[in-house]
C-alpha cells in the first residue's frame, strides 16, 4: 500500500483520548479522522478506534449507554467484515457492552483509581494489532495504565475458551514476566489485560498505546501495537487495494 | 396508563464486591462490629406507558434485559406499580 492506514476514531461524549491518537497518527503519517458518535457512518476506514474517557458519563455502567450510539452500529457491522477494531480502556469496556468482546470490567478491587507506567506480557502475537514482525509471544512492554474500572470478569466457560483458543493476548506482569497478584493493577482474572475476538480483528485491552509513542513521554511501545496495523494492512491486499 | 417500576441491580453472588466491603469496614468502625457482608447495588426508579400490567412488566424486563443490568455481573428484580391508582386502603 502506497499510503499510511486511515483510521476512524469514534469521539463520544466525554471519550478524552481521541486527540492522542490523531497526534500519533500523523507522527506515523497515517491518516485520521474523528467520528461523532452520532454518525453512523465510518468513511473508507481501514481501521476504527475506540479511545479512553468516560463516554456519556460512564453512568449506569462504563460503556453501557454509548453501545447505543449510531456509531456503534456502524462499528459492528465493520467488526463483523473483519475489519480492525482496537478499543483502548473506555473502548475496551464498550466493545465488551457492545457484545463485540466477551466479559465486563468492574471497579478496580481496591477501588483506586489507578494511573501508572505498567509491565504487560504479551501472550499471542498474531491478526492486525500484534503483528509477530512488532511482538513476539512472551515480549514484555511497558505502556500507561488509567483507569477505576480495568477488573476483567468473564463466567467460568467464557474465560476457560479465551484461554483454550488464545485469545488473552496481553496479560499484567511484572518487570520479569512473571504474571503475579502483585503485578496485577486491578484484580482481573487470570491478570488479563487484552482480549481479542473469535476473528483476531477486535482488541481489547486496558492500557493506553497511544500514550507510550514518543521517547519524552516515557516510552514507545504503543507504537509497536499501532504499527502492527500497517504491516497487517500491507499484507492484506484486497483490503489495501480496495481502499486506495 | 402510566406506570412506576423501582429496579434493584445487584451484582450477582459470588461476584466480589470491593464497595460493599469497604462500607461493611465503615460500619464496623462506627461501632458494629457484627456487620458483616454488604452488597452495594442501585436502585433505578423508571416511569413510563403502558396499555395494563403485562405489558409493563414485559417492558421493564426487556429494559433490565437489553440495558439496565448487564448479566455477566449483575441481576435486576423490581417491583411495578401503577402511577395514579388510590391503593386499596384509599377506597375504602
Amino acid at each position: 500500500m502506497s499510503r499510511g492506514p486511515r483510521l476512524a476514531v469514534a469521539v463520544f461524549p466525554g471519550t478524552w483520548s481521541e486527540r492522542d491518537f490523531v497526534h500519533v497518527a500523523d507522527l506515523l503519517g497515517w491518516e485520521a479522522r474523528l467520528v461523532w458518535h452520532a454518525d453512523a457512518e465510518l468513511g473508507n476506514a481501514d481501521a476504527v478506534v475506540l479511545p479512553g474517557g468516560f463516554a456519556h458519563g460512564d453512568h449506569l455502567r462504563t460503556g453501557a449507554i454509548a453501545r447505543f450510539s449510531p456509531v456503534m452500529g456502524a462499528v459492528q457491522a465493520f467488526a463483523e467484515r473483519g475489519g480492525p477494531v482496537l478499543g483502548s480502556c473506555n473502548g475496551f469496556q464498550i466493545l465488551c457492552e457492545a457484545g463485540l468482546l466477551p466479559g465486563v470490567l468492574l471497579r478496580n478491587d481496591h477501588l483506586q483509581f489507578r494511573c501508572d507506567w505498567q509491565w504487560l506480557r504479551v501472550e499471542h502475537s498474531a491478526g492486525p494489532w500484534l503483528a509477530s514482525e512488532e511482538l513476539s509471544s512472551g515480549d514484555l512492554v511497558s505502556l500507561p495504565i488509567s483507569h477505576g474500572e480495568g477488573r476483567y470478569h468473564a463466567d467460568p466457560d467464557v474465560l476457560a475458551e479465551l484461554e483454550a483458543s488464545g485469545r488473552v493476548v496481553l496479560r499484567y506482569a511484572d518487570g520479569d514476566g512473571a504474571v503475579t497478584d502483585e503485578a496485577n493493577p486491578n484484580g482481573s482474572l487470570n491478570g488479563i489485560a487484552g482480549i481479542v475476538n473469535q476473528g483476531g480483528n477486535v482488541l481489547g485491552l486496558m492500557p493506553h498505546p497511544e500514550r507510550a509513542a514518543e521517547a519524552e513521554v516515557g516510552g514507545t511501545d504503543g507504537l509497536r501495537i499501532l504499527r502492527s496495523l500497517e504491516r497487517w494492512l500491507v499484507a492484506q491486499p484486497a483490503v489495501a487495494e480496495r481502499r486506495l | 396508563m402510566r406506570w412506576v417500576a423501582d429496579v434493584h441491580v445487584r451484582l450477582r453472588p459470588g461476584i466480589a464486591d470491593p464497595e460493599g466491603q469497604t462500607i461493611a469496614g465503615g460500619l464496623r468502625a462506627l461501632g458494629f462490629p457484627s456487620v458483616g457482608e454488604v452488597r452495594a447495588g442501585k436502585l433505578l426508579r423508571v416511569s413510563f406507558d403502558a396499555a395494563d400490567q403485562e405489558a409493563a412488566e414485559e417492558a421493564v424486563s426487556t429494559m433490565c434485559r437489553r440495558l439496565l443490568a448487564n448479566p455477566v455481573m449483575e441481576t435486576a428484580d423490581w417491583e411495578l406499580q401503577a402511577e395514579g391508582i388510590p391503593d386499596e386502603e384509599e377506597i375504602a
